[in-house]
């Protein structure tokens, strides 16, 4: 905690501004009734949020945040309020009161806590003398990934990783059960194709530059995906991040277009089958004499035994620790990926007309 | 657990991966009933994952039983390190309860699901299913908080779906309703392990309780605790954050209403249970208190207050839902005791409600698509065109008002028993009374369904041999239990035990 005797630094004071924005866009959120609006101030909150835990050095959090809170997810509720009102009603003011109340308990409940909380930082707090040096001492030898916290949550913690990629499938899942899958958009009658719309030079500028971003955000999207274990990524942005490829396309070149070339079966199913995949290397674990998800059992006996002893650090086998992430990371990147696509076509399936051609 | 020391379900190399077979099974089995060809398939893929669940459950009650707890390290790194699985008397009781309801109602499903749910989302409503049928068995099988949260949301995420999406479109808004509230409840459940982790580094839940033992006071641990029970609350339907359960329930496809109202809230109550006694611990100041004078009158008021509002309810299924959150208040009426004799009637009552709960939905559900039928009136009637179906409700509403002979009754008695060794008359008060109200809408029900005349000439057929099957199992295990109840019992007992909690007369 800075005290206020000793001058701040350069940190304490970016901090400071950034959290002072955050809480202006809060209020600014309560306070607009118009949801274009809100959806746009949530996508600055996750932004300024992103650049706040790159102060804080939790670069594959930040990453996280900026893909998902900033990007996919304002896409999908922009989706969203085109199927719904574009503002929201007067609520009276008592009904208020009693939400207020429950908010202003929580809050104090969190401030009671918070100041008993170590403060930021501290090497001598509880998460950061146990756990949290084990992993730092220990997962270089154990796993072999340059970035830790892709050692915690693909090895160390990587049954919790299948879980939150089975929630991901979940709400697609839901999504899917609810809206339908955008069937819709392939029964209507066709629309303008690209090759029509070339013809009659419409939006130029938007469908070039959108040609040339979409192959560069696939290709970025990749490198995050393979660059997980070395540097800030992995499955879980690669996967948003490719999503926002195929989102963008369908936005410049019609729904239809897009679905022709990823049916929305196809990305159904990749979103199971990608659990499949993560759940799968942990079978694989079990039948080679693992636990589950121990990915030192990735391969067989048999193959083992042909590969150079380089690969056996310390008891563990790094081979099998680097293709086992691999492989789970795959997993959760066709899982998120075509999730987010899936969500994104039950959504605009439904609405009038995304594309910049249409009348809606 | 004496009854499966001898009890070897699986070779020992299945054996010993049983803990993580448990949840995989039911997860592998939702993506493959996603991926499956037809409806047909997706059922038996459906019935057949549960079955599996059901069988490595109980090659874990035999470990259980012989070894008295089963680790399993994921990854094979030991905790704090990794995530572990650690599976005691009262792990087993509930993934038993859970896989075991979950045969029943994936049985059930067949039938229901082609009159209930679109063609073409029905092999994905089967595969929600089982995604909640892991996530479920995860919560009964981890040892770390934050994997309890991690399958919190894989249980409740596609559960607000497959509530919403079915033919009546009053679920819709319910739904919703869930989706709020038990949002909430995750995130209140999530910051709460945050405050612990901050207070004691580690997430592994023995080992939190080890160091918050040591700890002495702290604001930080005292907040996590507010937080993390609200949270658990707001999703086990504890009076008075019950506001989502009863439309949830009611207007639900039924294959919902049978699997929910048996396990989602239980599994709830469950990690409320292992927060109380295995994390935080009774010895604890706050955790007494909070025993004493926030959940045993809330518990109380509960069981009154809900069996009352039941009397009034027109819509059949929203008298079961009702119900259920004045049986939640029972149950932990019985674990706000604090003794093992509380704790284990509770967790017998428990037992028995989830078995009438889903009986009772199953009988409904089997009949509804026959007569399309909600309000109460609308079943007038009904127990002289369907004897068989509503012979089994009758069953499970004599369960349900504790008549002798039911299973219903004992865990009432136990109840009572555990109240009167705490010294605690108001709660046997409040049981007799609860129960008086129990009486009168049960008599309403079943004077309604077998006393009254058919309202119109359309008769409500026999529910289909398929639901039969399943609605029977579970009524016959009523009255079984009622008359033989030494498994329940055991298995309640034995949980209590894991809980820390001895009986009386033996030794601290």
């Amino acid at each position: 905690m800075p005290s206020f005797a000793t001058p701040l630094d350069a940190n304490t004071i970016v901090d400071i501004a950034l959290l002072a924005m955050l809480a202006v866009i809060v209020v600014a959120v309560a306070r607009t009734r118009s949801l274009l609006t809100a959806i746009i101030l949530t996508s600055v909150y996750s932004f300024i949020s992103a650049v706040w835990l790159v102060v804080m050095d939790a670069a594959d959090v930040s990453f996280t945040e900026a893909v998902v809170g900033a990007g996919v997810s304002t896409i999908i509720a922009l989706g969203a309020i085109l199927l719904t009102r574009s503002e929201c009603s007067r609520i009276p003011w008592r009904e208020t009161l009693l939400p207020l109340l429950l908010v202003t308990v929580t809050g104090g409940l969190l401030v009671y806590a918070a100041l008993d909380l170590p403060s930021l930082g501290d090497p001598s707090a509880p998460a950061n003398i146990y756990v949290g040096r084990l992993y730092l001492q220990h997962a270089e030898h154990d796993i072999g990934t340059p970035n830790i916290v892709t050692a915690v949550l693909s090895s160390y913690r990587g049954f919790d990783t299948l879980g939150e990629t089975t929630v991901i499938f979940a709400a697609g899942l839901g999504v899917a059960l609810l809206l339908g899958f955008g069937e819709r958009a392939l029964q209507d009658t066709p629309r303008p194709s690209m090759a029509k719309m070339a013809e009659s030079g419409q939006h130029v500028v938007l469908r070039v530059s959108a040609k040339m971003l979409i192959p560069m955000i696939s290709i970025y999207a990749f490198y995050v995906q393979f660059h997980g274990d070395l540097g800030p990524g992995g499955g879980f942005q690669a996967g948003v991040i490719m999503a926002v490829a195929i989102i963008l396309h369908a936005l410049v070149f019609g729904l239809q277009e897009t679905m022709e070339s990823i049916p929305p079966q196809l990305a159904r199913g990749l979103s199971a089958f990608g659990v499949l995949l993560y759940a799968g290397v942990g079978v694989v674990n079990l039948t080679n004499g693992g636990n589950f998800l121990d990915y030192d059992h990735l391969f067989p006996r048999i193959f083992e035994e042909g590969l150079p002893d380089s690969h056996l650090v310390g008891g563990h086998h790094i081979w099998g620790q680097h293709f086992g992430i691999l492989a789970i990371e795959l997993g959760v990147f066709l899982t998120v990926a075509s999730t987010m696509v899936t969500i994104f076509y039950a959504f605009a399936g439904r609405a009038p007309d995304l594309s910049p051609h249409g009348e809606g | 657990m004496n009854a499966f020391i001898d009890f070897y379900a699986a070779p020992p190399g299945l054996t010993a991966h049983a803990a993580p077979l448990l949840v995989i099974g039911p997860l592998i089995a939702a993506c493959a009933a996603a991926l499956s060809p037809s409806t047909r398939s997706a059922w038996m893929i459906s019935v057949g994952g549960t079955i599996f669940a059901f069988w490595m459950a109980l090659c874990l009650a035999g470990e259980v039983a012989r070894n008295g707890v089963v680790n399993y390290y994921m990854g094979g790194f030991a905790p704090p390190l990794g995530i572990a699985f650690r599976i005691d008397a009262l792990g087993v009781m509930f993934a038993l309860l859970i896989s075991g309801i979950g045969v029943m109602a994936a049985l059930f499903s067949g039938h229901t699901l082609e009159a209930e749910i679109m063609k073409g989302k029905r092999r994905l409503y089967q595969s929600g299913f089982l995604l909640c049928v892991a996530g479920l068995l995860g919560l009964s099988a981890t040892g770390d908080a934050f994997n309890a949260f991690v399958f919190l949301e894989v249980s409740s995420i596609g559960t607000y779906a497959l509530i919403g999406v079915g033919v009546d479109r009053r679920a819709l808004p319910a739904a919703f309703n869930y989706l709020v509230m038990g949002t909430i409840g995750a995130t209140f459940f999530v910051i709460g392990v945050g405050f612990l982790y901050a207070a004691t580094g580690t997430l592994n839940m023995a080992d939190m309780s080890g160091r918050l033992a040591t700890l002495g006071d702290s604001r930080v641990v005292e907040a996590g605790f507010a937080f993390i029970v609200i949270g658990l609350g707001l999703k086990a339907a504890m009076f008075p954050l019950h506001g989502w359960l009863p439309a949830a329930y009611a207007y639900a496809p039924s294959l919902m209403g049978v699997f929910l109202s048996a396990t989602a809230t239980k599994a709830a109550l469950y990690l409320m249970a292992r927060f109380l006694f295995t994390v935080f611990g009774p010895h604890l100041d706050f955790v007494g208190l909070f025993l004493t004078w926030v959940m045993a009158p809330v518990a109380g008021a509960a069981a009154i207050i809900c069996s009352a509002q039941a009397i009034f309810q027109t819509d059949i299924r929203r008298i079961l839902a009702f119900s259920s959150v004045a049986q939640v208040g029972y149950i932990m009426l019985g674990v706000s005791m604090a003794s093992a004799e509380g704790v284990s009637a509770g967790l017998f009552h428990l037992f028995n409600q989830a078995l009438i709960k889903s009986a009772l939905f199953m009988a409904l559900g089997g009949l509804a698509f026959n007569i399309k039928a909600t309000k109460l009136s609308d079943f007038s009637g009904v127990g002289r065109t369907a004897p068989w179906t509503m012979t089994a409700f009758a069953i499970g509403t004599f369960s349900l008002a504790g008549v002798p002979l039911t299973a219903g009754f004992l865990s009432k008695w136990r109840l009572i028993e555990a109240a009167f060794a705490a010294h605690w008359l108001w709660a046997v008060g409040v049981i007799a009374v609860s129960s008086l109200l129990g009486l009168i809408y049960a008599g309403r029900m079943l004077e309604t369904i077998f006393f009254r005349a058919p309202v119109s000439e359309e008769r409500a057929g026999e529910a289909r041999f398929g639901v039969l099957v399943p609605l029977w199992i579970l009524a016959a295990a009523s009255v079984w239990y009622g008359l033989d109840a030494s498994l329940p019992v055991d298995l309640s007992t034995a949980a209590a035990q894991a809980l820390g909690l001895a009986p009386a007369g033996a030794a601290p």
